[in-house]
Protein backbone atom coordinates (compact mmCIF):
# COMPACT_ATOMS: atom_id res chain seq x y z
CA UNK A 1 0.00 0.00 0.00
CA UNK A 2 1.20 3.82 -1.25
CA UNK A 3 0.92 5.74 1.55
CA UNK A 4 2.31 8.78 -0.44
CA UNK A 5 1.72 9.95 -4.49
CA UNK A 6 5.52 10.41 -4.47
CA UNK A 7 6.09 6.43 -4.41
CA UNK A 8 4.34 6.55 -7.90
CA UNK A 9 7.26 7.45 -10.26
CA UNK A 10 6.65 8.31 -14.03
CA UNK A 11 10.21 8.89 -15.33
CA UNK A 12 13.60 9.08 -12.67
CA UNK A 13 16.81 9.97 -13.66
CA UNK A 14 19.76 10.14 -10.88
CA UNK A 15 18.04 12.97 -8.71
CA UNK A 16 15.50 14.25 -10.90
CA UNK A 17 12.08 12.53 -10.26
CA UNK A 18 8.92 12.77 -11.85
CA UNK A 19 6.38 11.50 -9.72
CA UNK A 20 2.32 11.62 -9.36
CA UNK A 21 2.98 14.59 -6.95
CA UNK A 22 4.47 16.65 -9.46
CA UNK A 23 1.62 15.75 -12.18
CA UNK A 24 -0.90 16.47 -10.42
CA UNK A 25 0.48 19.60 -8.71
CA UNK A 26 0.83 20.60 -12.59
CA UNK A 27 -2.12 19.17 -13.80
CA UNK A 28 -3.90 21.53 -10.84
CA UNK A 29 -1.78 24.52 -11.64
CA UNK A 30 -2.79 24.17 -15.31
CA UNK A 31 -6.67 23.86 -14.11
CA UNK A 32 -6.47 26.53 -12.37
CA UNK A 33 -4.85 29.15 -14.51
CA UNK A 34 -6.96 28.27 -17.73
CA UNK A 35 -9.67 28.69 -15.32
CA UNK A 36 -8.15 31.91 -13.91
CA UNK A 37 -7.56 32.98 -17.53
CA UNK A 38 -11.17 32.33 -18.77
CA UNK A 39 -13.13 34.09 -16.20
CA UNK A 40 -10.65 36.82 -16.26
CA UNK A 41 -11.09 37.40 -19.63
CA UNK A 42 -14.41 38.69 -19.86
CA UNK A 43 -14.49 40.94 -16.80
CA UNK A 44 -16.38 43.31 -16.48
CA UNK A 45 -16.64 47.18 -14.31
CA UNK A 46 -20.44 47.35 -14.73
CA UNK A 47 -22.90 47.11 -11.75
CA UNK A 48 -24.07 43.67 -13.28
CA UNK A 49 -21.31 41.42 -13.67
CA UNK A 50 -21.17 37.62 -14.86
CA UNK A 51 -21.32 34.39 -12.20
CA UNK A 52 -18.10 33.51 -12.47
CA UNK A 53 -16.81 36.82 -11.94
CA UNK A 54 -19.26 37.12 -9.22
CA UNK A 55 -17.66 33.73 -7.70
CA UNK A 56 -14.32 35.15 -8.41
CA UNK A 57 -14.93 38.45 -6.97
CA UNK A 58 -16.46 36.65 -3.93
CA UNK A 59 -13.39 34.29 -3.32
CA UNK A 60 -10.96 37.21 -3.59
CA UNK A 61 -13.06 39.65 -1.38
CA UNK A 62 -13.66 36.87 1.24
CA UNK A 63 -9.59 35.79 1.36
CA UNK A 64 -8.87 40.07 1.77
CA UNK A 65 -11.09 40.20 4.15
CA UNK A 66 -10.29 37.48 6.06
CA UNK A 67 -6.27 38.78 6.24
CA UNK A 68 -7.65 41.96 6.72
CA UNK A 69 -9.20 40.66 10.40
CA UNK A 70 -6.29 38.38 11.24
CA UNK A 71 -4.23 42.06 11.43
CA UNK A 72 -3.03 42.75 7.61
CA UNK A 73 -3.28 45.98 6.92
CA UNK A 74 -2.73 45.94 3.44
CA UNK A 75 -4.10 42.70 2.19
CA UNK A 76 -3.39 43.05 -1.32
CA UNK A 77 0.21 43.18 -0.81
CA UNK A 78 -0.31 39.28 0.80
CA UNK A 79 -3.22 37.66 -1.20
CA UNK A 80 -1.04 36.64 -3.89
CA UNK A 81 0.63 33.98 -1.29
CA UNK A 82 -1.86 33.41 1.37
CA UNK A 83 -4.77 33.25 -1.45
CA UNK A 84 -2.62 30.93 -3.83
CA UNK A 85 -2.13 28.65 -0.72
CA UNK A 86 -5.69 28.22 -0.05
CA UNK A 87 -7.04 27.67 -3.54
CA UNK A 88 -4.05 25.17 -4.44
CA UNK A 89 -5.04 23.07 -0.77
CA UNK A 90 -8.77 23.12 -1.66
CA UNK A 91 -8.23 22.77 -5.39
CA UNK A 92 -5.83 19.97 -4.37
CA UNK A 93 -7.81 18.93 -1.67
CA UNK A 94 -11.58 18.50 -3.62
CA UNK A 95 -10.31 16.94 -6.35
CA UNK A 96 -10.59 13.83 -4.54
CA UNK A 97 -14.17 13.51 -5.60
CA UNK A 98 -12.59 12.39 -9.02
CA UNK A 99 -11.78 8.51 -9.17
CA UNK A 100 -8.27 7.30 -9.07
CA UNK A 101 -7.00 10.47 -7.42
CA UNK A 102 -4.47 11.57 -5.27
CA UNK A 103 -4.27 14.86 -3.91
CA UNK A 104 -0.64 16.06 -3.89
CA UNK A 105 -0.99 17.18 -0.41
CA UNK A 106 -1.34 13.86 0.30
CA UNK A 107 2.48 13.84 -0.15
CA UNK A 108 4.67 15.13 3.18
CA UNK A 109 7.09 16.75 0.25
CA UNK A 110 4.27 18.69 -0.74
CA UNK A 111 2.92 19.84 2.48
CA UNK A 112 6.68 20.37 3.69
CA UNK A 113 7.21 22.33 0.08
CA UNK A 114 3.98 24.78 1.55
CA UNK A 115 5.85 24.55 4.83
CA UNK A 116 9.12 25.62 3.64
CA UNK A 117 7.41 28.59 1.00
CA UNK A 118 5.39 29.88 4.48
CA UNK A 119 8.92 29.56 6.46
CA UNK A 120 10.39 31.89 3.76
CA UNK A 121 7.85 33.96 3.01
CA UNK A 122 7.44 35.34 7.10
CA UNK A 123 10.63 36.77 7.34
CA UNK A 124 10.73 37.59 3.61
CA UNK A 125 7.43 39.86 4.03
CA UNK A 126 8.69 40.78 7.52
CA UNK A 127 12.01 42.47 6.43
CA UNK A 128 9.91 44.21 3.17
CA UNK A 129 8.04 45.78 5.54
CA UNK A 130 9.90 46.85 9.03
CA UNK A 131 13.64 46.35 7.68
CA UNK A 132 16.45 43.51 8.55
CA UNK A 133 17.36 45.07 11.58
CA UNK A 134 13.31 45.68 12.74
CA UNK A 135 12.40 41.84 11.48
CA UNK A 136 15.64 40.70 13.33
CA UNK A 137 14.19 42.61 16.38
CA UNK A 138 11.02 40.55 16.36
CA UNK A 139 12.92 37.53 17.59
CA UNK A 140 14.05 39.42 20.81
CA UNK A 141 10.55 40.34 22.15
CA UNK A 142 9.11 40.18 24.33
CA UNK A 143 13.24 39.85 25.36
CA UNK A 144 16.85 38.80 24.36
CA UNK A 145 16.07 35.40 26.43
CA UNK A 146 13.04 34.42 24.17
CA UNK A 147 15.55 34.15 21.67
CA UNK A 148 16.14 30.67 21.51
CA UNK A 149 12.13 29.66 22.03
CA UNK A 150 11.60 32.30 19.08
CA UNK A 151 13.46 30.45 17.14
CA UNK A 152 12.75 27.25 17.63
CA UNK A 153 9.00 28.19 17.10
CA UNK A 154 10.20 28.71 14.06
CA UNK A 155 11.51 25.85 13.00
CA UNK A 156 8.78 23.64 14.97
CA UNK A 157 6.01 26.02 13.82
CA UNK A 158 6.60 24.89 10.27
CA UNK A 159 7.31 21.42 10.97
CA UNK A 160 3.68 21.21 12.66
CA UNK A 161 1.89 23.39 9.31
CA UNK A 162 3.48 20.32 6.93
CA UNK A 163 2.88 17.55 9.16
CA UNK A 164 -0.42 18.69 10.13
CA UNK A 165 -1.58 19.09 6.60
CA UNK A 166 0.31 15.85 5.46
CA UNK A 167 -1.40 13.46 8.25
CA UNK A 168 -4.90 14.69 8.00
CA UNK A 169 -4.89 14.25 4.00
CA UNK A 170 -2.79 11.37 3.95
CA UNK A 171 -5.19 9.94 6.67
CA UNK A 172 -7.90 11.00 4.63
CA UNK A 173 -6.70 8.80 1.82
CA UNK A 174 -5.72 5.47 3.70
CA UNK A 175 -8.94 5.50 5.51
CA UNK A 176 -10.71 5.83 2.53
CA UNK A 177 -8.39 2.83 0.80
CA UNK A 178 -8.85 0.97 3.85
CA UNK A 179 -12.68 1.21 4.39
CA UNK A 180 -12.68 0.32 -0.02
CA UNK A 181 -10.70 -2.91 0.81
CA UNK A 182 -13.37 -3.28 3.68
CA UNK A 183 -16.79 -2.30 2.97
CA UNK A 184 -16.46 -1.52 -0.65
CA UNK A 185 -19.91 0.10 -0.70
CA UNK A 186 -21.53 3.65 0.89
CA UNK A 187 -19.64 4.16 3.76
CA UNK A 188 -16.36 5.23 1.38
CA UNK A 189 -18.56 7.70 0.16
CA UNK A 190 -19.35 9.12 3.72
CA UNK A 191 -16.18 9.00 4.12
CA UNK A 192 -15.30 11.02 1.08
CA UNK A 193 -17.44 13.62 1.67
CA UNK A 194 -15.85 13.93 5.44
CA UNK A 195 -12.39 14.17 3.73
CA UNK A 196 -13.71 16.95 1.09
CA UNK A 197 -14.67 18.84 4.80
CA UNK A 198 -11.88 17.70 6.50
CA UNK A 199 -9.81 19.14 3.11
CA UNK A 200 -11.42 22.54 3.44
CA UNK A 201 -10.92 22.96 6.85
CA UNK A 202 -7.29 22.35 6.63
CA UNK A 203 -6.78 24.64 3.33
CA UNK A 204 -8.10 27.19 5.57
CA UNK A 205 -6.28 26.67 9.07
CA UNK A 206 -3.02 26.33 6.61
CA UNK A 207 -4.07 29.78 5.49
CA UNK A 208 -4.88 31.32 8.91
CA UNK A 209 -1.79 30.08 10.02
CA UNK A 210 0.65 31.40 7.33
CA UNK A 211 -1.18 34.94 7.61
CA UNK A 212 -0.74 35.00 11.67
CA UNK A 213 2.69 34.08 11.04
CA UNK A 214 3.38 36.82 8.66
CA UNK A 215 1.38 39.47 10.25
CA UNK A 216 3.33 38.38 13.38
CA UNK A 217 6.71 38.93 11.67
CA UNK A 218 5.36 42.27 9.84
CA UNK A 219 4.37 43.76 13.36
CA UNK A 220 1.20 45.35 12.59
CA UNK A 221 -0.66 42.58 13.81
CA UNK A 222 -3.35 43.24 16.54
CA UNK A 223 -3.24 41.39 19.48
CA UNK A 224 -4.30 37.65 18.50
CA UNK A 225 -8.05 36.59 20.26
CA UNK A 226 -6.28 33.15 20.89
CA UNK A 227 -9.71 31.73 21.48
CA UNK A 228 -10.51 31.68 17.58
CA UNK A 229 -6.88 30.79 17.15
CA UNK A 230 -7.48 27.54 18.76
CA UNK A 231 -10.95 27.06 18.23
CA UNK A 232 -9.54 26.89 14.11
CA UNK A 233 -6.82 24.36 15.29
CA UNK A 234 -7.89 21.42 14.03
CA UNK B 1 6.51 8.42 4.85
CA UNK B 2 9.60 9.57 3.21
CA UNK B 3 10.39 12.66 2.00
CA UNK B 4 11.85 13.46 -1.45
CA UNK B 5 13.79 16.29 -1.72
CA UNK B 6 13.54 16.94 -5.35
CA UNK B 7 9.78 16.69 -5.14
CA UNK B 8 9.82 19.16 -2.31
CA UNK B 9 11.93 21.84 -4.39
CA UNK B 10 9.97 20.95 -7.50
CA UNK B 11 6.71 21.66 -5.56
CA UNK B 12 8.49 24.84 -3.84
CA UNK B 13 9.15 26.00 -8.00
CA UNK B 14 5.67 24.94 -8.50
CA UNK B 15 3.56 26.88 -5.89
CA UNK B 16 5.64 30.11 -6.47
CA UNK B 17 5.52 29.82 -9.94
CA UNK B 18 1.57 29.01 -9.21
CA UNK B 19 1.53 32.35 -6.71
CA UNK B 20 3.07 34.32 -9.74
CA UNK B 21 0.28 32.56 -12.50
CA UNK B 22 -2.93 33.69 -9.83
CA UNK B 23 -1.43 36.99 -9.08
CA UNK B 24 -0.76 37.78 -12.87
CA UNK B 25 -4.12 36.29 -14.06
CA UNK B 26 -6.48 36.26 -10.97
CA UNK B 27 -5.89 38.70 -8.12
CA UNK B 28 -5.29 41.23 -10.07
CA UNK B 29 -7.58 41.69 -13.09
CA UNK B 30 -10.06 40.82 -10.46
CA UNK B 31 -8.90 43.15 -7.79
CA UNK B 32 -8.61 45.98 -10.60
CA UNK B 33 -12.36 44.47 -11.66
CA UNK B 34 -13.32 45.39 -8.37
CA UNK B 35 -11.58 48.91 -7.79
CA UNK B 36 -12.78 50.45 -11.37
CA UNK B 37 -16.15 49.39 -10.18
CA UNK B 38 -15.61 50.27 -6.75
CA UNK B 39 -14.64 54.11 -8.25
CA UNK B 40 -17.38 54.21 -10.36
CA UNK B 41 -20.25 53.63 -7.95
CA UNK B 42 -18.34 56.15 -5.92
CA UNK B 43 -17.77 58.23 -8.69
CA UNK B 44 -21.52 57.23 -9.27
CA UNK B 45 -22.72 58.56 -5.38
CA UNK B 46 -20.31 61.88 -5.85
CA UNK B 47 -22.15 62.59 -9.02
CA UNK B 48 -25.71 61.99 -7.49
CA UNK B 49 -24.18 63.82 -4.62
CA UNK B 50 -22.91 66.29 -6.08
CA UNK B 51 -26.03 66.37 -7.97
CA UNK B 52 -27.96 66.58 -5.35
CA UNK B 53 -26.45 69.46 -3.64
CA UNK B 54 -26.74 71.10 -6.52
CA UNK B 55 -30.48 70.45 -6.99
CA UNK B 56 -30.83 71.41 -3.30
CA UNK B 57 -28.79 74.86 -4.43
CA UNK B 58 -30.96 75.14 -6.99
CA UNK B 59 -33.93 74.86 -5.00
CA UNK B 60 -33.06 77.22 -2.49
CA UNK B 61 -32.24 79.70 -4.97
CA UNK B 62 -35.49 78.99 -6.46
CA UNK B 63 -37.05 79.48 -3.53
CA UNK B 64 -35.80 82.70 -2.81
CA UNK B 65 -36.02 83.81 -6.54
CA UNK B 66 -39.77 82.84 -6.11
CA UNK B 67 -39.89 84.73 -2.65
CA UNK B 68 -38.03 87.65 -4.12
CA UNK B 69 -40.35 87.06 -6.79
CA UNK B 70 -43.50 87.13 -4.81
CA UNK B 71 -42.30 90.08 -2.82
CA UNK B 72 -41.86 91.84 -6.24
CA UNK B 73 -44.84 91.21 -7.52
CA UNK B 74 -46.82 92.19 -3.96
CA UNK B 75 -44.56 95.95 -4.13
CA UNK B 76 -45.44 96.03 -8.19
CA UNK B 77 -49.32 95.37 -7.12
CA UNK B 78 -49.60 97.72 -4.01
CA UNK B 79 -47.57 100.10 -6.43
CA UNK B 80 -50.27 99.25 -9.19
CA UNK B 81 -53.33 99.46 -6.44
CA UNK B 82 -51.70 102.76 -5.23
CA UNK B 83 -51.58 104.16 -8.61
CA UNK B 84 -54.39 103.32 -9.84
CA UNK B 85 -56.14 104.47 -6.46
CA UNK B 86 -53.94 107.95 -6.95
CA UNK B 87 -55.25 108.08 -10.98
CA UNK B 88 -58.72 106.72 -9.67
CA UNK B 89 -58.79 109.83 -7.23
CA UNK B 90 -57.23 112.37 -9.81
CA UNK B 91 -59.59 110.96 -12.65
CA UNK B 92 -62.50 111.77 -10.06
CA UNK B 93 -60.90 115.09 -9.13
CA UNK B 94 -60.77 115.64 -12.78
CA UNK B 95 -64.14 114.79 -13.25
CA UNK B 96 -65.52 116.44 -10.82
CA UNK B 97 -63.69 119.64 -11.50
CA UNK B 98 -64.68 119.50 -15.13
CA UNK B 99 -68.24 118.64 -14.38
CA UNK B 100 -68.45 121.78 -12.11
CA UNK B 101 -66.66 123.87 -14.39
CA UNK B 102 -70.02 122.52 -16.86
CA UNK B 103 -72.46 123.04 -14.70
CA UNK B 104 -70.96 126.61 -13.70
CA UNK B 105 -70.87 127.14 -17.50
CA UNK B 106 -73.92 125.64 -17.76
CA UNK B 107 -74.93 127.87 -15.43
CA UNK B 108 -73.40 130.66 -17.08
CA UNK B 109 -74.98 130.34 -20.06
CA UNK B 110 -78.26 129.81 -18.42
CA UNK B 111 -78.06 133.35 -16.55
CA UNK B 112 -76.69 134.89 -19.40
CA UNK B 113 -79.89 133.35 -21.40
CA UNK B 114 -82.21 134.67 -18.72
CA UNK B 115 -79.96 137.84 -19.10
CA UNK B 116 -80.72 137.94 -22.30
CA UNK B 117 -83.85 136.70 -22.15
CA UNK B 118 -84.90 139.61 -19.72
CA UNK B 119 -82.59 142.26 -21.50
CA UNK B 120 -85.47 140.85 -24.20
CA UNK B 121 -88.42 141.20 -22.37
CA UNK B 122 -87.51 144.70 -21.00
CA UNK B 123 -86.14 146.14 -24.37
CA UNK B 124 -89.84 144.64 -25.82
CA UNK B 125 -91.46 145.73 -22.75
CA UNK B 126 -89.79 149.21 -23.59
CA UNK B 127 -90.87 149.24 -27.26
CA UNK B 128 -94.13 147.99 -26.33
CA UNK B 129 -94.66 150.29 -23.66
CA UNK B 130 -92.96 153.25 -25.87
CA UNK B 131 -95.20 152.14 -28.76
CA UNK B 132 -98.21 152.39 -26.84
CA UNK B 133 -97.47 155.54 -25.15
CA UNK B 134 -96.40 156.94 -29.09
CA UNK B 135 -100.17 155.60 -30.00
CA UNK B 136 -101.73 156.67 -27.07
CA UNK B 137 -100.79 160.65 -27.01
CA UNK B 138 -100.82 160.60 -31.01
CA UNK B 139 -104.48 159.40 -30.54
CA UNK B 140 -105.16 161.79 -27.72
CA UNK B 141 -103.53 164.87 -29.69
CA UNK B 142 -105.96 167.87 -30.40
CA UNK B 143 -105.90 171.44 -31.46
CA UNK B 144 -106.07 172.53 -27.86
CA UNK B 145 -103.40 170.30 -26.59
CA UNK B 146 -101.69 172.01 -29.55
CA UNK B 147 -102.24 175.16 -28.72
CA UNK B 148 -102.11 174.36 -24.84
CA UNK B 149 -98.04 173.08 -26.08
CA UNK B 150 -97.30 176.19 -27.94
CA UNK B 151 -98.10 178.25 -24.81
CA UNK B 152 -96.18 176.21 -22.58
CA UNK B 153 -93.22 176.80 -25.73
CA UNK B 154 -93.61 180.13 -25.75
CA UNK B 155 -93.02 180.23 -21.67
CA UNK B 156 -90.28 178.09 -21.57
CA UNK B 157 -88.69 180.56 -24.60
CA UNK B 158 -88.79 182.95 -22.13
CA UNK B 159 -87.71 181.24 -19.58
CA UNK B 160 -84.40 180.19 -21.19
CA UNK B 161 -81.63 180.69 -19.05
CA UNK B 162 -78.43 183.13 -19.88
CA UNK B 163 -76.29 180.61 -21.37
CA UNK B 164 -79.12 178.50 -23.43
CA UNK B 165 -79.99 182.10 -24.94
CA UNK B 166 -75.99 182.59 -25.87
CA UNK B 167 -75.59 179.11 -27.09
CA UNK B 168 -78.80 180.09 -29.35
CA UNK B 169 -77.74 183.33 -30.21
CA UNK B 170 -74.29 181.93 -31.48
CA UNK B 171 -76.05 179.40 -33.32
CA UNK B 172 -78.00 181.94 -35.26
CA UNK B 173 -74.57 184.24 -35.93
CA UNK B 174 -72.85 180.90 -37.09
CA UNK B 175 -76.15 180.37 -40.01
CA UNK B 176 -76.23 184.09 -41.22
CA UNK B 177 -74.69 183.09 -43.80
CA UNK B 178 -77.32 180.87 -45.15
CA UNK B 179 -79.52 183.68 -45.24
CA UNK B 180 -78.09 185.07 -48.07
CA UNK B 181 -78.51 181.29 -49.91
CA UNK B 182 -82.15 181.83 -49.07
CA UNK B 183 -82.40 179.17 -46.54
CA UNK B 184 -84.72 180.16 -43.55
CA UNK B 185 -82.78 180.47 -40.75
CA UNK B 186 -85.08 178.86 -37.91
CA UNK B 187 -87.42 175.90 -38.57
CA UNK B 188 -90.35 175.88 -36.41
CA UNK B 189 -91.52 172.21 -36.90
CA UNK B 190 -95.52 171.25 -34.39
CA UNK B 191 -97.82 168.11 -34.98
CA UNK B 192 -100.53 170.54 -36.43
CA UNK B 193 -100.71 173.49 -38.20
CA UNK B 194 -99.98 176.55 -35.76
CA UNK B 195 -102.43 179.68 -35.59
CA UNK B 196 -101.52 182.95 -37.33
CA UNK B 197 -101.50 183.84 -33.38
CA UNK B 198 -99.09 181.36 -31.70
CA UNK B 199 -97.14 181.53 -34.64
CA UNK B 200 -96.64 185.51 -34.05
CA UNK B 201 -95.82 184.16 -29.88
CA UNK B 202 -93.51 182.24 -31.05
CA UNK B 203 -91.87 184.24 -33.70
CA UNK B 204 -92.28 187.71 -30.97
CA UNK B 205 -90.30 185.52 -28.31
CA UNK B 206 -87.69 184.65 -30.59
CA UNK B 207 -86.75 187.88 -32.15
CA UNK B 208 -86.51 188.79 -28.33
CA UNK B 209 -83.90 186.49 -27.47
CA UNK B 210 -82.35 187.14 -30.11
CA UNK B 211 -82.44 190.71 -30.33
CA UNK B 212 -83.22 191.00 -34.28
CA UNK B 213 -85.93 190.26 -36.84
CA UNK B 214 -85.37 187.25 -38.57
CA UNK B 215 -87.55 184.31 -41.06
CA UNK B 216 -89.06 181.35 -39.52
CA UNK B 217 -90.49 178.74 -41.52
CA UNK B 218 -93.47 176.65 -40.18
CA UNK B 219 -93.24 172.98 -41.17
CA UNK B 220 -96.41 170.33 -39.94
CA UNK B 221 -94.23 167.12 -38.56
CA UNK B 222 -96.92 164.51 -37.29
CA UNK B 223 -94.33 162.80 -36.10
CA UNK B 224 -93.52 165.03 -33.33
CA UNK B 225 -97.15 163.72 -31.98
CA UNK B 226 -97.51 166.32 -29.87
CA UNK B 227 -95.42 169.49 -28.94
CA UNK B 228 -93.16 171.98 -30.87
CA UNK B 229 -89.58 172.06 -32.35
CA UNK B 230 -87.57 174.86 -33.15
CA UNK B 231 -84.31 174.05 -35.07
CA UNK B 232 -81.38 176.24 -36.16
CA UNK B 233 -78.29 175.47 -37.59
CA UNK B 234 -78.20 172.14 -35.41
CA UNK B 235 -79.55 173.65 -32.22
CA UNK B 236 -82.55 172.83 -30.92
CA UNK B 237 -85.23 174.15 -28.44
CA UNK B 238 -88.35 171.76 -28.69
CA UNK B 239 -91.17 170.72 -26.42
CA UNK B 240 -92.97 168.00 -28.07
CA UNK B 241 -93.93 164.15 -26.45
CA UNK B 242 -91.81 162.79 -28.84
CA UNK B 243 -88.39 164.45 -27.50
CA UNK B 244 -90.04 163.33 -23.88
CA UNK B 245 -90.05 159.75 -25.13
CA UNK B 246 -86.58 159.92 -27.03
CA UNK B 247 -85.15 161.37 -23.90
CA UNK B 248 -86.83 158.45 -21.59
CA UNK B 249 -85.71 155.76 -24.23
CA UNK B 250 -82.40 157.44 -24.76
CA UNK B 251 -81.88 157.05 -20.79
CA UNK B 252 -83.52 153.33 -20.33
CA UNK B 253 -80.99 152.02 -22.82
CA UNK B 254 -78.08 153.56 -21.37
CA UNK B 255 -79.36 152.12 -18.49
CA UNK B 256 -79.32 148.73 -19.13
CA UNK B 257 -76.36 148.59 -21.35
CA UNK B 258 -74.72 150.02 -17.66
CA UNK B 259 -76.20 146.76 -15.80
CA UNK B 260 -74.51 143.42 -17.30
CA UNK B 261 -71.23 145.31 -16.29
Amino acid sequence: MKLSPDETIFWEHGFVTINLTIVTTWAIMLVLVIAAVLITRKLRTDIRISRWQCILEMLVTTINNQIEEIGLKKPKDYIGFIGTLFIFIVASNILIILPWYEPPTGSLSTTAALAICVFMAVPFFGIAKTGLLGYLKSYLQPTFIMLPFNLISEITRTLALAVRLFGNIMSGGMIIAILLSITPFIFPIVMKALGLLTGMVQAYIFSILATVYIAAAVHDSKPLDKGKLITTKN
Amino acid sequence: MQINWFTVIAQVLNFLILVWLLKRFLYKPILKAIDEREEKIAAQIKDAEAQDTSAKKEQIEFLKKNETFDKEKKKLMDNAIAETNEERQKLLEDARNEAAELRSNLEKSLKEMQENLNRDIVLKTQQEVFAIARKTLADLASLSMEEQSANIFIKRLYALTIEEKEQFIEAFKQDSNLLAAGHDPILVQSAFDLLEKQQTGIKSAVNAILGTETHFQFKTAPEIISGIELTSNGYKLAWSISAYLNSLQKSISETMKEEPN
